[in-house]
């Protein structure tokens, strides 16, 4: 039996694994976070809150309407996509004029609503959530187990990823979403609807966490509090990768999510805080984050 | 002459502002020393240390404009502190606040070196993500007794002389360390520092174009308040004997937001108003089967939406203005 640095390869690359689908979380989250924030200049507390009901959608289909795994992936986005339309025409919009800070507050008070809701209606036990049928059971790579799932939940999540950076860098409606975000009226004047477009952004950006959440319910219980614990993790994500860039947001997400997994194999104790560590050295050293512009 | 009559005027406004503000003062500081016998003591205790707590935190989003969402940390922390000293080390209540303070203020430095690097809505990421850095090392210290937390903490005699564990004595104790933050606020708010404080709040590259160490004065701003912070939360953990984990989570840290958006941003007495109506309606739902932060959020949901200038804000606004 070898061993790497003192540990147990499958620990280590198990670790790892983990590690790697907690980052594609990451990634999925600041990468909504960060299409939100290029568009609204709002950060979105609630995103957190709406990532776990996206997971509950998803379980809530299955368990009342029988509704499976894959139904589930693609209805539970479209709800909480228009749930975050919704949010967006009635309360977010009133606030584009005022200080950046009020979207922040708004948002958090959206979240403490339905994580409170939630929690009021299901408690705060997770409910389990199964592997669709398609993805059980798992590879064995000789130095470890690779789970079905979890290299589904890696792959789509990447490929989601690599999508929206696709779409946004390098399509026409991409090229429109920037050149609004640098000048909307401008935009408008060239004939784009630009409110509806920041409510579809909005939308898309809160149904990229449904969709984690969707990812997420079978690997992580169905519970209320999943979301919030999660966002504050991704909002040091944030900080770190710098909000200018949809790649840096992605590969920031990606590279803490790793670390993560190794501190919990060399330094189980630190595993919590590691991010936030991280996020306080990168600003001591770099400001702007690692891929972000100074503004 | 028309400048010397404008000054006098002035002068003379500021003079009857002054004189309102001391009788409002001194009207509220005798019903605060009366109400222990009207009222719970404990209640009001608790509101007093989330008045001064929300008052810290006013200081620097009223007067500075910095949002800080971990106020918790600061909080919180000295709670565990407080209560560590008095009860494991055996320290005097006095000595064991002292600690609290310093501890925290330490805590803001560190926090305060890291967070002002960066502006608005980062300021406030980072300062969450930093709390809650602080939550989990309080989960996971030894000292801390994790979801324990450290109960039965001893109220103590103060300076040898007032028995703590007399409700009334201990009121008066409370009531005593508001006063005296509130002041140290006040007096802060109504300095040349503080003055400068508000100057970056509206315009901060014209303050550094003024010549301002801008970072400095944030930095010095969010120490202080960190501080008071501190102070408030060691002065919770002694009348409750308590101090627990519910007092550095991000929801705390929401709750102080939510009592100052409430009252009123940057009045004086609008966190005040904020706490005893915040910790008034939490113990209310307490007897109903209500969920509280749904109640919160909505309340934070309406405050954002409609009512940005919070209860005391929107008084002084309807107040007609003198000497227009």
């Amino acid at each position: 039996m070898f061993s790497l640095l003192g540990v147990p390869p499958q620990v280590l690359f198990g670790q790892l694994l983990l590690g790697l689908i907690n980052g594609s979380f990451y990634a999925l989250l600041s990468l909504g976070l960060a299409v939100i924030f290029g568009m609204l200049n709002v950060i979105n507390f609630a995103h957190g809150a709406l990532y776990m009901v996206g997971a509950f959608v998803a379980w809530l289909l299955l368990t009342y309407a029988g509704v499976g795994y894959w139904g589930a992936l693609v209805v539970a986005p479209v709800v909480v996509g228009l749930l975050g339309i919704a949010l967006e025409k009635t309360m977010l919009s009133r606030l584009y004029k005022l200080d950046h800070l009020y979207g922040l507050l708004l948002t958090f008070g959206l979240a403490l609503i339905l994580e409170g809701a939630f929690r009021h209606q299901y408690g705060v036990s997770g409910q389990p959530y199964p592997i669709p049928d398609a993805l059980k059971g798992g590879q064995n790579l000789g130095f470890m187990f690779l789970p079905n799932y979890r290299a589904w939940v890696v792959v789509a999540s990447l490929t989601i990823c690599f999508g929206t950076w696709f779409a946004i860098e390098r399509t026409k409606l991409g090229a429109y979403l920037r050149a609004a975000t640098e000048n909307p009226t401008l935009v408008q004047a060239f004939g784009i609807n630009v409110p509806v477009m920041v409510s579809l952004t909005y939308g898309f950006g809160v149904a990229l966490a449904g969709l984690a959440g969707v990812l997420a319910a079978p690997i992580y219980q169905v519970s209320p509090l999943m979301g919030t614990n999660l966002i504050i993790i991704v909002f040091a994500v944030v900080v770190i990768g710098g909000m200018g860039s949809i790649l840096g947001a992605i590969v920031t997400g990606l590279g803490l999510g790793l670390l993560e997994g190794l501190t919990k194999v060399f330094y189980p104790e630190a595993s919590n805080i590691v991010v936030f560590v991280v996020m306080a050295i990168v600003l001591l050293i770099k400001p702007a984050g690692l891929f972000g512009r100074e503004r | 002459m028309s400048v010397a009559s404008n000054s006098s005027t002035v002068a003379m406004r500021g003079h009857t502002r002054s004189t309102g503000t001391i009788l409002i003062a001194a009207a509220l500081l005798l019903i605060a020393v009366a109400a222990p016998f009207v009222l719970y003591p404990v209640f009001l205790m608790k509101v007093l240390c989330f008045a001064l707590f929300a008052c810290a935190f006013n200081l620097l989003i009223g007067y500075a404009g910095l949002l800080s969402f971990g106020h918790a940390a600061f909080f919180g922390g000295a709670a565990y502190i407080a209560a560590h000293t008095v009860k494991v080390w055996g320290w005097a209540p006095e000595f064991g606040l002292i600690a609290a303070t310093a501890v925290a203020g330490a805590m803001g430095l560190v926090f305060g070196l890291i967070a002002i690097r960066r502006q608005g809505i980062y300021f406030a990421m980072i300062t969450l993500a930093l709390s809650q850095m602080v939550f989990f090392l309080a989960l996971q210290l030894p000292f801390t007794h994790g979801e324990d937390g450290i109960q039965g903490v001893p109220r103590g005699t103060l300076f040898g002389l007032f028995d703590l564990g007399q409700p009334l004595t201990m009121y008066y104790t409370v009531l005593a360390i508001f006063v005296g933050g509130f002041a140290l606020i006040w007096r802060t708010v109504h300095s040349p520092f503080g003055q400068v404080l508000k100057a970056i709040r509206e315009n901060e590259p014209r303050a550094v174009s003024l010549g301002y160490r801008t970072d400095r004065y944030k930095l010095v701003a969010f120490v202080l308040s960190a501080s008071l912070a501190g102070l408030a939360g060691g002065t919770k953990a002694l009348v409750f004997q308590l101090a627990s984990l519910t007092d550095v989570t991000w929801q705390m840290s929401g709750e102080v937001v939510l009592m100052t958006l409430l009252g009123g941003m940057g009045t004086l007495f609008g966190p005040v108003v904020g706490a005893g109506l915040v910790v008034t309606l939490e113990s209310y739902l307490a007897s109903t089967s209500l969920p509280v932060p749904v109640v919160i959020g909505c309340i934070f949901v309406v405050c954002v939406l409609v009512f940005r200038r919070g209860i005391v804000g929107e008084l002084l606004a309807r107040l007609p203005r003198r000497g227009h």
